[in-house]
Order: structure tokens, then C-alpha cells, then sequence
């Protein structure tokens, strides 16, 4: 299969060295662990997706041997769900709450800032694999709209320029992920 | 319901997602550093000994980091908005010269949002350690479930049936009932028991805040449904957004286990349950129960037709019972207080109470209970405190992405079940979210579409075309590109989506929709046919001058504005760039007369 296919090298910027010299130890151990589980397809990604940080191709088909599954139902899994991603992502992944609370506390204004600031949409990496922008439909934190969360840090109450400053900080700083 | 008591002092803080995020872990720390500087750590006396407690969400968030303060006999005084640089001066002042330190301890206000609420099922949570079995135990935890297995499933149904439970989910279906029809549906081995804690609905934090607060009523509301049910095999499916829920959850799953009240045979009984967590990936669709099914089972979390329903064909094809977190922790209650005590509280078809998350334009955000049959004007002003800003009060949207939006006409409507759907909005889930005169309602509407568009699973066209559909229209009506005929035709389409739709989801889709043209006709009008939007919120309908008659030349705008568009002298009125301006809204919203359109 992999001989048929055209690959446009143009296109390709630079292949992560995680998806160059993939190492499927940390596949097959994971796939080892679920292999008695009824319905393991959901967590065996997300433990692997943690591993290797992105589902990407040769790491999906080795997925597929070890499950005994087809890789395009895998992909069918993938694709449905938001938390699973196949391209690399950012050191730092900047979640936007874009809830109900959020929203009507202004969150829109946020998430465009973090589009000025990097020049990334929804869904988006920078191309120095810094920064990734997630709009996401809850945080569960209504109580403190509208809130973004960095990595694992949450920043509530947020004025819009306030916000701004807290990127440039990251962007200056780049503290410990 | 025991009162809550201790044999030393007892900090307090709020850990939940909330209290951690405005610095509760740094307060804690704090907390310990000064208990062991002044030598109050496991200190002989026991007005001396103090110990710093990690707790779930007390409710007011808005105020958070909260911290309570136990002494032995003398109740709690509560601190708010606390740091961990205030820290030093409470342990100093407060637990070792004895003063309360008044300026910081909550006032009058602050318990005013706690009057109209019961406090039932929230009871435990912010007093007991979520991370703690035995801290669960000592206030009462899992002598439900002792009771319960003392009687016959059978009886167990009838005392929930009798106290008038209904689905804490949305749908308001009586839980005896459904738990009958499970019971009684045949199978040759497992029958399973599903918590879905898939709280997607934005705007809305009631699940998270129990199982981060106190998952363990969780796993005994789980425990009592599955013995009374048949029940050998449960799961919790929690959404993969709330990482502290789920740390919660599998550290109590493994408690109860190594304490022998999960696994075979429960409590000496010959009930054997088994309890598994499966974390979402992101699906909003997952909440609902097919769905749920579909992606525990490792697929696509797709609904499947209905019937046959779960309770006869569920997960892995075996009889299912699917309940929400709130369902489940009402049970204990039930069981130990009794049904007629639990159908004493509430409306003649909605018992109980009743857990809120109020957010939006309100002054005290935060989770509450009430019991149901309280009015929208008692919980969003009594409760909520009213709006902020002295701005006028203009909607209310009840049940999230499902649900609908009411008005100042609707401030007397009792909140329960049937009411709220009679009024065009539902029960939903629990979210509150209240609006102000800023809001437009247009821009509402489209945001809960943009939402429910987005998660449209796809696997019928009705939810899928339709949706995107109704979604193109709105975006044409807040870009100024309305067209005649728009309103009759969002009408229509809607109506066709909530009949012909497959689920839950697109049953519902268009109900914000539909009762904004209901209830704020003239807003939609506004945006067709003069091209403005009344409240300022559609950006590309708004010109951003300034009108000199409101202007009260105080400049306010110019500091806001982050692109320097705004020219301001001090005693002149303010003049907006056109060329320069980014139309963020910054001078809108930050403009306290109102003054530019």
C-alpha cells in the first residue's frame, strides 16, 4: 500500500522526529495492557496519544495490528471525538472556554486575541510548535468567566488585554510545560 | 443528616476546580507552613491542634478562595477571597490570639445567598474531604447502603418510586420507573449500571462539582441502584474536560475496593458489584444515553434508535440503566431519611431538590440547591443576588443548548419540571445563565447553534442539513444580511428538526432558537430590517460613533480602546477612528452611559 502512494513532498515541512524514528514500545506495551477489556479502542488512544503526543499514521496502523481492528474504523474513532488529535500540537495548548458563561462575558474577544497574538484559529498550532488554540464548549468553571486554561493552569476573571498580557508572558518566558 | 462537627480546628479550603484555580493549593500550603511555624500541628490541645482540610465546592464561587474555619463547639466562621498572603495574618489573628479577623470573614451578603437554598444533597460537600473514605464514613457515608441491602430490591424500588424521584438528566423521567423496567427485563447473565457524568451542556458545572466535592455519595447512590436493579457491573462515564472529577473518582473507586464496599459481596451481603471509570474523549452527543452506550462500547459515540430501549437492549446488547450523577446522590438521602420526608419537599410533580450552576450577567455565581417549586425571580435575585452593574435584568436561559430563554414577564414561574417546559424552556441538566441588557439575544441564539451544529454527531440529516441550515441564516441575520421571510423560515425549519431528528440532540436543537423569536420578535426585526442590533453585540451592525448627547466626556473609552482609536481631551467628547477602530466593542462595554452606537 505505502509504495502506491504519492507523496507531495512540498507539503511536507519537517517530519517530527517522534513520527521519523517511531518507536512502537510504548504502542505495544499500552495495546498489551488493554487486550482483555471489552471496548478498549477509547482508552488504549488516549493512553497512546499521551505517549507519543498525536495519532499519527504508522503509530495508528500499529494500533490496528496489535487490536486485531481495521485502521479505518480506528480512524472513524479518532475522527468523532475532539480530544484526539493527528497532527502535532503546541507546547503550550491555550483552551479558550467558549461556554455559555463565557460567552456572554465576552470570550469571543479572547480567542480573536490569541488569533493577533499567534496568527492561529481554532484547532490551529503555530508553525513553531509553541502555541496550539482550542476553543473549547465548557471548562466548568462559570463561576469565574470568562476562563482559559494554559496547559493545566487556569486564568479566570479575565479582561481581554489582560488576557493578552498573560500570552506575551508565555510567549517571552516560555516557562516549564 | 448529621450536623457537622469536630474534635479539633479544621481549615477548610475549597479545592474544588474553582477554588483551585484562584490559588486554593497555594493557601493550603500556606496554611501548613504557618500551623507548623506557631507549633499548632497535632498539638495536644485540641483548641490547639489544627489541620488544614482540602474540600469540595461550597458553592459560591464567585468568592473563591473560601475557607472555613471549625473550632470544637463554636461552629465556623468563613473567610473569602482568601491568598495565600493573607494566610499569615488569619492563623496569627484569628487561631492563635482568638480574634476573628473581621474584615476579611464573610458578611451578611454572603449567607444571604445560602437562605432560600437546602442544602440536602450538597450537604457534604465543602465539609468533607472528597479524597477521604473515612471522612465520608464518619459524617453517615454508605449506612444507605447497609439499609438497603437489609431490604428487598424490590422494596428499595418502591421507597424511590414512593419519594417521587425524577432523572436529574433533563428528561424528568421518574427513577423507580425506569429502574422497573430494567429490573424486570430477562437476561442470561449481566445486567449493567451506567452513571453518566457527560456534562457537556455549556454553562453548566452540577455534576463535576459533586464528584469533585464528594464522589463517594456517588458511588453509594450507584450501589444502592444496582442492588435494587440487578446489577453486577457498573461504569462511570465521566467527560475527559473535568481532570480533577476523574483523579476523584478513580481514588474513591479504589478506596471503596480495598475497603470491601465494592466487589463481591457487598457489606457481607451475597450483592456483588463491580465499579469501572471510562473517561469521554469529547463528544457532546455522548450525554445522551445510546450514545454513551455506543462509546463506552469503544465506537463512535453515535444514538442508536429507540426502542429497544436500554433497559432491554443496552450496553453490550445486556439490559442497562443509565442514570445522572445528581440522580444518584439524591438515593442515599432517600434511603435514610425516608421517601416521605424526600416527598415532603418540593411541588406535588417534582420532589425534592433541585442543584443549580447560575452564571452570566449575576452576582453570585455559583452552585446551588434549591428545592424545587422556588421561582426564577426568588433563585436569580434572592440566590443569585441580581445583576451586576445596576444593568437591567433581560433573560434567563434554562437547560443549556436545549433548553429555552425566558423573560422578565416569567420571574414568578415555580421551577420544576413541568412549569419550565409549559414556559418554552426545560430542566435541563441544571445550567442557569442569566442575561442583561447586553446581551443580544440574536447572538444567543446563534452561539447555542453554533454549538449544537458543531456537535451534530451526522448520523441523521434532519440534525445535520437542518442545523447548519437555521446556523447560515443567523449568521446572515447578525451580519446584516437579513432577509424578509427569515424568521418564518428559522420557524419551519425548526419545527421540521424537532420532529424528524433521531435523538435528544436535534430533538432539541432549535428550542433557543425558537423561543427568542417567541419572546424577542423585535430584536430579530431590529436586525433585518433597520440592520441594528438593539443591544450592540453584532458588531457588524454597530457604526461605533459616538453620540454626543449621552457623552459625559469622561474618557473611559479611550483608556479601554487597545488600538488607540479613540480620541478624548479632558472636557471634550470622545471621537472614534474609523479607520483605526477593530470594532472590538472594548468602548461599548467599558462606556458607563451608554454613549456609543
Amino acid at each position: 500500500m505505502a509504495e502506491n502512494e504519492v507523496v507531495e513532498t512540498e507539503e511536507i515541512e519537517e517530519i517530527p522526529d517522534i513520527e521519523a524514528n517511531f518507536d512502537p514500545t510504548a504502542c505495544d506495551e499500552i495495546c498489551e495492557q488493554y487486550k482483555d477489556w471489552k471496548g478498549a479502542t477509547i482508552p488504549v488512544l488516549q493512553k497512546t496519544q499521551d505517549a507519543y503526543g498525536y495519532l499519527f499514521p504508522a503509530l495508528v496502523e500499529r494500533i490496528a495490528e496489535n487490536m486485531n481492528m481495521s485502521p479505518h474504523t480506528i480512524y472513524g474513532v479518532i475522527t468523532f471525538y475532539a480530544q484526539f488529535y493527528t497532527k502535532p500540537r503546541g507546547k503550550y495548548i491555550i483552551r479558550v472556554c467558549r461556554g455559555t458563561a463565557c460567552h456572554v462575558q465576552g470570550s469571543g474577544r479572547i480567542s480573536e486575541i490569541v488569533g493577533e497574538e499567534f496568527q492561529i484559529k481554532d484547532g490551529e498550532t503555530c508553525k513553531d510548535l509553541l502555541f496550539t488554540l482550542e476553543e473549547v464548549s465548557c471548562i466548568g468553571a462559570c463561576g469565574l468567566a470568562p476562563v482559559i486554561m494554559i496547559n493545566n493552569k487556569t486564568y479566570g476573571n479575565l479582561k481581554p488585554e489582560d488576557a493578552r498580557k498573560i500570552f506575551k508572558d508565555y510567549a517571552t518566558n516560555l516557562p516549564e510545560a | 443528616m448529621k450536623e457537622y462537627s469536630t474534635d479539633h480546628v479544621e481549615v477548610h479550603v475549597c479545592m474544588g476546580t474553582a477554588g483551585v484555580a484562584t490559588g486554593g493549593m497555594e493557601v493550603m500550603e500556606a496554611l501548613n507552613e504557618e500551623f507548623a511555624k506557631h507549633g499548632l500541628l497535632n498539638a495536644e490541645s485540641k483548641e490547639r491542634n489544627c489541620e488544614a482540610k482540602q474540600t469540595g465546592c461550597r458553592g459560591l464561587c464567585a468568592r473563591d478562595v473560601l475557607i472555613d474555619v471549625y473550632a470544637p463547639n463554636k461552629g465556623s466562621v468563613t473567610y473569602e477571597h482568601v491568598t495565600a498572603e493573607m494566610v499569615p495574618t488569619i492563623v496569627q489573628e484569628h487561631l492563635v490570639d482568638g480574634n476573628i479577623v473581621e474584615k476579611w470573614a464573610a458578611k451578611k451578603d454572603y449567607f444571604q445567598f445560602y437562605d432560600k437554598q437546602k442544602r440536602y444533597v450538597l450537604h457534604d460537600c465543602g465539609k468533607v474531604d472528597p479524597e477521604s473514605l473515612e471522612d465520608y464514613v464518619r459524617l453517615g457515608g454508605y449506612d444507605a447502603i447497609k439499609k438497603a441491602i437489609t431490604m428487598k430490591p424490590e422494596e428499595v424500588i418502591e421507597e424511590v418510586k414512593k419519594s417521587g424521584l425524577r432523572g436529574r438528566g433533563g428528561g424528568g423521567f421518574p427513577t423507580g420507573l425506569k429502574w422497573t423496567f430494567c429490573r424486570n427485563s430477562p437476561t442470561d447473565d449481566h445486567k449493567y449500571l451506567i452513571c453518566n457524568a457527560d456534562e457537556g451542556d455549556p454553562g453548566a458545572f452540577m455534576d463535576r462539582s459533586i464528584i469533585e466535592g464528594n464522589p463517594h455519595a456517588v458511588i453509594e447512590g450507584m450501589l444502592i441502584a444496582g442492588y435494587a436493579i440487578g446489577c453486577d457491573e457498573g461504569y462511570i462515564y465521566c467527560r475527559a474536560e473535568y481532570p480533577l472529577a476523574i483523579e476523584r473518582v478513580i481514588k474513591a473507586i479504589k478506596d471503596a475496593e480495598d475497603a470491601g464496599y465494592l466487589g463481591k459481596g457487598v457489606f457481607g451481603s451475597d450483592f456483588n458489584f463491580k465499579l469501572k471509570l471510562k473517561e469521554g474523549a469529547g463528544a457532546f452527543v455522548c450525554g445522551e444515553e445510546t450514545a454513551l452506550i455506543a462509546s463506552i462500547e469503544g465506537e463512535r459515540g453515535m444514538p442508536r434508535p429507540r426502542p429497544p430501549f436500554p433497559a432491554v437492549k443496552g450496553l453490550w446488547q445486556k439490559p442497562s440503566n443509565v442514570n445522572n450523577v445528581e440522580t444518584f446522590a439524591n438515593l442515599p438521602l432517600i434511603l435514610l431519611e425516608g421517601s416521605e420526608w424526600y416527598a415532603g419537599i418540593g411541588t406535588e410533580k417534582s420532589k425534592g431538590t433541585k442543584i443549580f450552576a447560575i452564571s452570566g450577567k449575576v452576582k453570585s455565581t455559583g452552585l446551588v440547591e434549591v428545592p424545587m417549586g422556588i421561582t426564577v425571580r426568588e433563585l436569580i435575585f434572592d440566590v443569585g443576588g441580581g445583576i451586576p452593574k445596576k444593568r437591567k435584568f433581560k433573560a434567563v436561559q434554562l437547560g443549556g443548548p436545549s433548553g429555552g430563554c425566558l423573560t422578565p414577564d416569567h420571574l414568578e414561574t415555580p421551577i420544576d419540571y413541568d412549569s419550565l417546559i409549559a414556559a418554552g424552556a426545560m430542566m435541563g441538566s441544571g445550567g442557569v445563565v442569566v442575561m442583561d441588557e447586553t446581551n443580544c439575544m440574536v447572538n444567543v441564539a446563534q452561539f447555542f447553534l453554533t454549538f449544537t451544529q458543531r456537535e451534530s454527531c451526522g448520523k441523521c440529516i434532519p440534525c445535520r442539513i437542518g442545523t447548519k441550515t437555521m446556523l447560515n441564516i443567523l449568521d446572515r441575520i447578525t451580519t446584516g444580511g437579513g432577509r424578509e421571510g427569515d424568521i418564518e423560515l428559522l420557524q419551519k425549519v425548526g419545527e421540521d428538526i424537532k420532529t424528524s431528528s433521531l435523538c435528544g440532540l436535534g430533538q432539541t436543537a432549535p428550542n433557543p432558537v425558537l423561543t427568542t423569536i417567541k419572546y424577542f420578535r423585535d430584536e430579530y426585526e431590529a436586525h433585518i430590517y433597520d440592520k441594528k442590533c438593539p443591544s450592540r453585540e453584532c458588531a457588524e451592525l454597530v457604526e461605533f460613533v459616538v453620540i454626543n448627547e449621552r457623552c459625559k466626556k469622561c474618557g473611559l473609552c479611550k483608556k479601554a480602546c487597545p488600538v488607540d482609536a479613540i480620541y478624548w481631551e479632558k472636557k471634550e467628547f470622545a471621537i472614534i477612528d474609523q479607520e483605526k477602530c477593530v470594532k472590538c466593542r472594548e468602548c461599548i462595554v467599558n462606556c458607563p452611559f451608554n454613549a456609543i452606537d
